[in-house]
C-alpha cells in the first residue's frame, strides 16, 4: 500500500520533518497557522475533485490518453489559418526553450539571469532588423494585446480619441481591441475596396480627432497593402499616427511598414518558431522608433544593453523601469505581468537559424505557393477569389457560384482528411498556405474540391 | 581504504557560468545558414511570376540584416547563454515572493510535447479536438470547485490579463444595469498586486487605494469611508503580499455589495489556502488564479503564463467567448453569449499550460491540494521563525501572529547599522547561487524583501537559504564593501543604470546600439566595443 502522506512534489510531507519544523515555529499543529481564517469561511472536509493518479505512470497514461483522442494537423492536410499558422518549427528552437535554465527561470535580476536578458535582447534586436525599427518590446501576451496596447498608446501620444480601422480585420481582434480601448477611444470603420484600404474614403474620414489610422497587412484575408505610403502620408497630414498590425514572417522578402512611414508596428510572433498549440502559443510585439515620446508610452518591458564596472563587458537591464506599472501602480499606462517571454526566446532562435537567406526564401516560398493555390482553386468551376489583391499566405475563396456553402465544403473535405480552410461567411472560405503546404497538397485540395462541387 | 572526505564548506562555493558570449550579431559569418527552407516548386514559381507586377512595389530592397550562423553555432550560442541563467530548477527559488515559485513536474513536460497538443489548430473539426476540449472542461470544473465559483474561463494569457478580464466584466455588468456612467471608482489595497490598480486605471476607473491599519490588515474603516454609489468594485488580494490574511474579508465584501459594487478576488496568493477557504465562501463575485503560480506551470523566463477567471452565477454571462460545453454527444464550443465581454485573448488560452495545470491537479487530488497549502504555510512559518533570528531582519505588522504563504520582511535595522540596502543584499545573494527580490513598489515596508517558500522546498533547502541570508547580513556588518561591490561570482559585474534611463544612451536593440555608439566609426570596432559608460 502506498504511503499517501508523502507526495513526491512535496518534500516536507515526511512526518518527522513536520514535527521538527513545528517545534521551531512554536506551533502545536499546522492548524495554528490558519488562526486568521474564520471557521465560517473554512472548507469542511475535502474538495470534491476526481480521484488523483498518484503514480506518475498512471498520470501520464491518463492525460496522454485524453490527448490521443485528438487528431493533429500532422494527420490531415491543413489549410487552416485565421490567426494560427502551421509553419515549420526547427528542432533547435525546441531544444533551446525546453532547457530548464530558460523554462523555469522567472524574474531574476540581470546579474543572475544574464542569459535570459541576452536572449531577449537578441530577440528584440533581430525583430528590429526584420522590421527596420530600433525599439521592440519583450513580448506581451499576444498580437491582440499588442494591437490594443499600440492603439491605446496612439491615443495617449496624440491626445485624440478616434481610431480609423481601414483594413479587413480579424473579428476576434476587433473584439479584443474594442474591449480594451473603448473607455478612452472610439473605433471608426472604413470598408475596404477589393481587399485593400479605400484611400479616398479614408481621406474623407480623417479629422482633428483622429489619433491613428490602423491597418492590417497582410489583412485578415491575406491581402498585402500596396498603398502604405499614401496611407501614412494621409495620416500624418492629419496629425494622426499610422499603426500597422502585421505578421513579421513576411519581411524577409517584402518591405517592412517602417519603410513607408508606420509609426507603431505590432502583431503576433506565433509564426516565428512557435507551434500552433491549439491557438495558445502566442506572443505580441510592439515596435517603435527610438523616440522617447513613444517609448515612454510603452507599458511593456524593454531590455537594453548597458555597460558594467568591467570595461568591454556587456550588461543588460530594464530600460526606463519607472514607466511601468511595477513602479507606478494606478499611475501606469497599462500593467506588466507574466506574459510570453519564452516565446520571444523561441522566435529569437528561429530568426537566428533562418538568417536573412532563410527568411527571404521562406517569404518567396509562401508567396509562390499562395499564388499557385489561388490560380489553381480559382480555375475550378463555381469558385472565384474574394478579391484581386496580392496575397501572402491567406486568401478568400468565393463559392457562391457553386451553389454550395463553405460549411458543406468543409464537411465534405474533412471526410477526405483535408481541412480546406476556415468558414468566414456562408459562401466564403479563408484558405491558408504555409511553407509546409506543397503544390502536391494544393493539387489534392483542388481535385477534392472539384469532385465535390460536381456532385449534385 | 576509504577515500578521505573533505569538510563541507559552510556555504556553497557557487560560480555562475561565464562564457564571454558575444551578442549573436557578432558571431555572424556571411553565407552560413542554420536551416534550409522548403523551396517553391517550378509551378509555384511560375504562378508567382504571374503576380510579380502586383508585388513589385512591396519587394524588400535588401534582405534583413539578421545574423548568419550554421546550426551548431546557433545551438552552442543559446546553450551557453542558457548556462548564464539561474532557473528555478537550479536554486532554492524562495526569494521571489508574491510569485509562488514551485516545482514544475517533469512528467508534465513530457505530456505536453506530443503533436496531439502542439500541432492542433483551434478551428479544426470539433470531433478531432475531443481530448483537448475535455481537458479544458475538466480543468474549468476543478477550478470552479477550488474557488467555489459558478463558471470558469481559461482564455486569458496571464494573471494580469485575468485581472483585466475581471475589470472588463465588472464594467460590462454595471453597464447592463444602466450604471455604467455612475460607477466609476475601484477600491484596492496597497498590498494587493499592482496590476489590480493598473488594470482598473486602464479600463477608465478612478482608483482608491486603502492603506493598512497598525496591524497590517487593510483598514475596514477606510473602506467604509471609501464606498459610495460610485463604487464599481473592490479588487483585493488575500492573503495580501505581506502574507497576512484579512480576517474581515467577508465584511469587506458585504460593505461593497451594500454599496452596489462587485468584489473581485485576486487569488495570485492562493497557494496557502487551497482546500482551506474559497472565494465563494467570502461572497466574491469574481476571482482569478495564475496557472503558472498556484498550479505549477513553469514560469518560462516571464511567460507564457495563463490565467483562470472564475465568476459567480450572476457574472457568468459576461465571461469571455467562446465557452466549452459538455453535451451527450461530447464536448462542443459555444461561440455565442450576448452579454460576453467577447475576446480578451485569441481562441481558448495557453493550451500547454492548461494541460500542465490539469496534470498537476490530477497528480494531487483533493487531499494533495490541501497538503500543498498546509506544507506551504508550515514552510513559511518555519522560515519566518528562522529569519527573525537574523540580527537586523524583521517582519513588520501582525506581531506574534502567523502568516499564510509568504512574508514581507524588512532589513531596515541592518540598513541603519550598516548602510547596506535590501537591493545590495539581493545582488550578493546571487553570489551564493540564490535568487532574491526586494518587493513591489511602493516600499511601504522599508528595505523590504519578500520570501515565499511554497510547498516545493525541503527543510534542508530552507535552512540553506536562511544560512546564506545570515551570511550576507554578517558580511554587511563585517565587510560591507564585499556586499556593496557584489556580484563577484556572476557572469557580469555591476551595471550602470544611467545607460538604461537616459534616452541619449539607452540601446534597446543591437541596431540602436550600433547607431548610437558606432555611427561613423569603422565596423571593425564592433569586435572590440568601446566603453559606453
Amino acid at each position: 500500500m502506498q504511503n499517501s502522506t508523502v507526495h513526491p512534489y512535496i518534500p516536507n510531507t515526511v512526518p518527522s520533518v513536520i514535527e521538527e519544523m513545528l517545534a521551531v515555529t512554536g506551533a502545536t499543529s499546522i492548524e495554528d497557522f490558519y488562526e486568521d481564517i474564520p471557521q465560517s469561511l473554512r472548507v469542511k472536509g475535502l474538495l470534491n475533485l476526481p480521484e488523483p493518479f498518484l503514480a506518475e505512470a498512471e498520470l501520464e497514461e491518463h492525460v496522454t490518453g485524453l490527448l490521443n483522442k485528438n487528431r493533429s494537423t500532422r494527420e490531415v492536410i491543413s489549410f487552416l489559418g485565421a490567426g494560427v499558422y502551421n509553419h515549420y518549427v526547427p528542432s533547435v528552437v525546441d531544444e533551446v526553450i525546453n532547457r530548464s535554465e530558460f523554462l523555469t527561470a522567472y524574474a531574476g535580476e540581470p546579474y543572475e539571469d544574464h542569459g535570459r536578458f541576452q536572449a531577449l535582447f537578441e530577440y528584440t534586436s533581430m525583430m528590429g532588423e526584420l522590421l527596420n525599427m530600433d525599439v521592440v518590446n519583450v513580448p506581451t501576451y499576444d498580437g491582440m494585446q499588442a494591437t490594443a496596447t499600440a492603439l491605446a498608446m496612439a491615443g495617449r501620444i496624440t491626445g485624440r480619441s478616434k481610431i480609423i480601422v481601414a483594413s479587413d480585420t480579424n473579428p476576434d481582434l476587433v473584439s479584443k481591441v474594442t474591449d480594451y480601448v473603448r473607455s478612452h477611444t472610439e473605433l471608426v470603420f472604413v470598408p475596404s475596396v477589393n481587399g485593400l484600404v479605400d484611400t479616398a474614403a479614408l481621406a474623407a474620414r480623417l479629422d482633428a480627432d483622429t489619433a491613428a489610422v490602423w491597418i492590417q497587412t497582410p489583412s485578415f484575408h491575406g491581402g498585402l497593402e500596396t498603398s502604405g505610403q499614401v496611407i501614412a502620408d494621409l495620416a500624418h497630414e492629419a496629425g494622426a499616427l499610422l499603426v500597422v498590425g502585421t505578421d513579421p514572417i513576411a519581411y524577409g522578402s517584402i518591405t517592412p511598414p517602417a519603410d513607408w512611414g508606420a509609426d507603431i508596428v505590432c502583431g503576433e510572433i506565433q509564426s516565428l518558431g512557435i507551434h500552433q498549440w491549439f491557438g495558445g502559443g502566442r506572443g505580441g510585439f510592439i515596435a517603435v522608433h527610438d523616440d522617447p515620446k513613444f517609448i515612454m508610452e510603452m507599458p511593456s518591458r524593454l531590455f537594453g544593453l548597458a555597460s558594467t564596472s568591467v570595461e568591454g563587458e556587456y550588461g543588460f537591464g530594464d530600460v526606463a523601469w519607472d514607466r511601468t506599472s511595477f513602479a507606478l501602480r494606478e499611475e501606469g499606462k497599462e500593467w506588466v505581468g507574466t506574459a510570453a517571454a519564452l516565446w520571444g526566446i523561441a522566435a529569437g532562435v528561429y530568426l537566428a537559424s533562418m538568417g536573412p537567406t532563410g527568411m527571404s526564401d521562406l517569404g518567396n516560398t509562401v508567396l509562390a505557393r499562395t499564388a499557385y493555390a489561388q490560380a489553381q482553386l480559382a480555375g475550378i468551376d463555381g469558385v472565384s477569389l474574394g478579391d484581386s489583391a496580392a496575397h501572402f499566405r491567406e486568401f478568400v475563396l468565393d463559392l457562391s457560384a457553386s451553389g454550395k456553402t463553405a460549411a458543406e465544403v468543409v464537411t465534405a473535405l474533412r471526410a477526405l482528411n483535408i481541412e480546406p480552410g476556415v468558414v468566414i461567411g456562408e459562401h466564403n472560405l479563408l484558405v491558408c498556405v504555409t511553407e509546409r503546404i506543397t503544390t502536391a497538397h494544393i493539387d489534392t485540395l483542388v481535385s477534392a474540391l472539384t469532385d465535390f462541387l460536381k456532385e449534385k | 581504504m576509504a577515500l578521505p572526505v573533505s569538510p563541507k564548506p559552510a556555504h556553497r562555493r557557487f560560480h555562475q557560468a561565464r562564457w564571454d558570449e558575444p551578442i549573436i550579431f557578432e558571431l555572424s559569418t556571411p553565407g552560413e545558414r542554420g536551416i534550409l527552407v522548403s523551396q517553391a516548386e517550378p509551378a509555384a514559381v511560375e504562378a508567382l511570376g504571374a503576380v510579380e507586377d502586383q508585388l513589385s512595389s512591396l519587394r524588400r530592397a535588401s534582405a534583413p540584416a539578421l545574423p548568419e550562423l550554421a546550426q551548431m553555432r546557433v545551438v552552442r550560442h543559446y546553450l551557453r547563454i542558457s548556462q548564464e541563467n539561474l532557473g528555478a530548477d537550479f536554486n532554492v527559488d524562495i526569494g521571489q515572493g508574491t510569485c509562488t515559485m514551485k516545482y514544475s513536474p517533469k512528467v508534465n513536460e513530457t505530456i505536453i510535447r506530443t503533436p496531439k497538443l502542439a500541432e492542433l489548430h483551434p478551428l479544426q473539426d470539433e470531433a478531432s479536438l475531443q481530448g483537448v476540449l475535455e481537458i479544458f472542461w475538466r480543468t474549468e470544473q476543478a477550478i470552479a470547485e477550488i474557488s467555489g465559483m459558478h463558471a470558469v474561463s481559461l482564455q486569458t494569457q496571464g494573471g494580469s490579463a485575468a485581472i483585466w478580464a475581471n475589470i472588463s466584466m465588472i464594467r460590462a455588468f454595471h453597464e447592463s444595469n444602466g450604471e455604467g456612467e455612475v460607477r466609476d471608482e475601484v477600491i484596492t489595497t496597497i498590498f494587493s498586486h499592482p496590476s489590480n490598480a493598473a488594470c482598473a486605471k486602464a479600463a477608465g476607473f478612478k482608483v482608491i487605494t486603502l492603506m493598512p491599519d497598525a496591524n497590517g490588515y487593510p483598514d475596514i474603516e477606510a473602506l467604509r469611508a471609501a464606498v459610495s454609489p460610485r463604487t464599481a468594485a473592490l479588487m483585493i488580494t488575500n492573503p495580501e503580499d505581506t502574507g497576512i490574511y484579512n480576517h474581515k474579508i467577508r465584511e469587506f465584501v458585504q460593505i461593497v455589495h451594500e454599496a452596489g459594487g462587485l468584489a473581485a478576488y485576486d487569488q495570485a496568493n492562493a497557494n496557502g489556502i487551497l482546500g482551506i477557504t474559497r472565494a465563494s465562501d467570502a461572497g466574491f463575485d469574481l476571482c482569478h488564479f495564475n496557472l503558472h503560480k498556484t498550479f505549477s506551470t513553469p514560469h518560462a523566463s516571464g511567460g507564457p503564463g495563463a490565467g483562470a477567471s472564475a465568476v459567480s452565477e450572476r457574472l457568468a454571462p459576461f465571461l469571455p467567448n467562446p465557452r466549452i460545453e459538455k453535451t451527450d454527444a461530447g464536448f462542443t464550443v459555444n461561440y455565442g453569449g450576448e452579454k460576453s465581454i467577447g475576446k480578451v485573448a485569441p481562441f481558448f488560452g495557453v493550451a500547454p499550460n492548461v494541460v500542465r495545470a490539469y496534470a498537476w491537479i490530477m497528480a494531487l487530488g483533493a487531499s494533495g491540494l490541501r497538503q500543498v497549502a498546509e506544507i506551504a504555510v508550515l514552510n513559511n512559518n518555519y522560515l519566518l521563525a528562522l529569519v527573525r533570528q537574523i540580527p537586523g531582519a524583521s517582519a513588520p505588522y501582525a506581531t506574534g501572529k502567523h502568516r499564510i504563504e509568504q512574508v514581507r520582511y524588512s532589513w531596515q535595522e541592518l540598513f541603519e547599522d550598516t548602510g547596506i540596502s535590501s537591493e545590495e543584499i539581493g545582488i550578493r545573494m546571487s553570489d551564493y547561487g540564490m535568487h532574491y527580490w526586494t518587493s513591489h513598489h511602493p516600499y511601504l515596508v522599508p528595505q523590504p524583501f519578500t520570501l515565499e517558500p511554497t510547498e516545493s522546498y525541503s527543510k534542508t533547502e530552507i535552512d540553506e537559504y536562511v544560512a546564506a541570508l545570515a551570511q550576507v547580513a554578517t558580511e554587511a556588518r563585517e565587510n560591507p564593501e564585499l556586499v556593496r561591490s557584489a556580484p563577484h561570482n556572476q557572469t557580469v559585474h555591476q551595471i550602470d543604470h544611467d545607460d538604461l534611463d537616459d534616452p541619449a544612451r539607452w540601446a534597446i536593440t543591437w541596431r540602436s546600439y550600433q547607431k548610437k555608439y558606432f555611427s561613423g566609426v569603422e565596423a571593425t570596432l564592433a569586435e572590440e566595443p568601446v566603453s559606453v559608460g
